[in-house]
């Protein structure tokens, strides 16, 4: 039995510009590990996804990726508004962006659905105006 | 075809090339980050309008092997630094991303 390696990550919420640096890094330190290309190609759009919906909707927060023998686990933690309706949340095209974010090609609404589409598991824990947690799995 | 090789046939600009090497294996067309992210794949040519630093992210993470600018948008210096830190190729088109693609179809 090995031991998990877990990285972690702070995702800065005042600098839209540099979001995505943890997932670029998650990249490269899965790839070093010999992960399957698909696989970390889907860990790490999950996290980006996850990253831009932090900056945007929760001034940033933090995330951690453990690595297992069989899966990589993404987690998400924000101290942000929360979500009111998660099922709303999760239709496709549902945004509430504002217009400063839409122009730089986010806030499509494809957030949260691209991260359950990419994941084998996605659970999201929010309580209003406390946070949201964000739990995803990608099998390998 | 080589990234080197689409430009030299295409006539479009280099904006950096760490990876001219780099094979093309198809195109996608698209400017909501979300939505290509979701749908670029690995190797192909992706053509947008979009100019702002998290492009270089989503072509990292979609494995593009280089981003075409169509109608000539021009990048801020961060940007076309970043690109070739990461070794994100990045050409520029003088024409619309439906010529843009048309440009390419035969070639990739």
């Amino acid at each position: 039995m090995s031991e998990s390696l877990r990285f972690h990550f702070n995702v800065d919420g005042s600098n839209f510009t540099t979001a995505g640096q943890a997932s670029v890094q998650v990249k490269k330190n899965l790839r070093e590990l010999g992960i399957p290309a698909d696989v970390i190609r889907r860990v790490s759009i999950a996290m980006y996804e996850g990253e831009i919906n932090m900056v945007i909707h929760a001034h940033g927060g933090e995330a951690d990726v453990v690595v297992y023998e069989d899966r990589i686990e993404i987690i998400l933690n924000d101290h942000g508004p929360g979500i009111p309706n998660i099922e709303l949340a999760m239709k496709e095209g549902y945004s509430t962006a504002p217009d400063n974010i839409r122009s730089l090609g986010f806030g499509a609404g494809m957030g949260l659905p691209n991260m359950k589409r990419y994941t084998d598991k996605m659970d999201i824990e929010t309580e209003l105006g406390k946070g949201t947690k964000i739990t995803m799995c990608v099998n390998f | 075809m080589t990234v080197k090789e689409l430009c030299e046939k295409t006539g479009f600009a280099a904006v950096c090339l760490p990876e001219p090497e780099r094979e093309v294996s198809g195109c996608y067309c698209g400017d909501l980050l979300s939505w290509v992210m979701g749908r670029a794949s690995s190797g192909q040519a992706w053509i947008t309008i979009m100019s702002n630093i998290n492009i270089v992210a989503v072509a990292t993470l979609c494995d593009t092997a280089v981003i075409i600018l169509s109608e000539n948008v021009a990048l801020e210096e961060n940007v076309i630094s970043t690109a070739e830190q990461r070794g994100v190729n990045i050409v520029s088109a003088p024409v619309p991303t439906f010529e843009a693609a048309k440009a390419i179809a035969g070639l990739v």
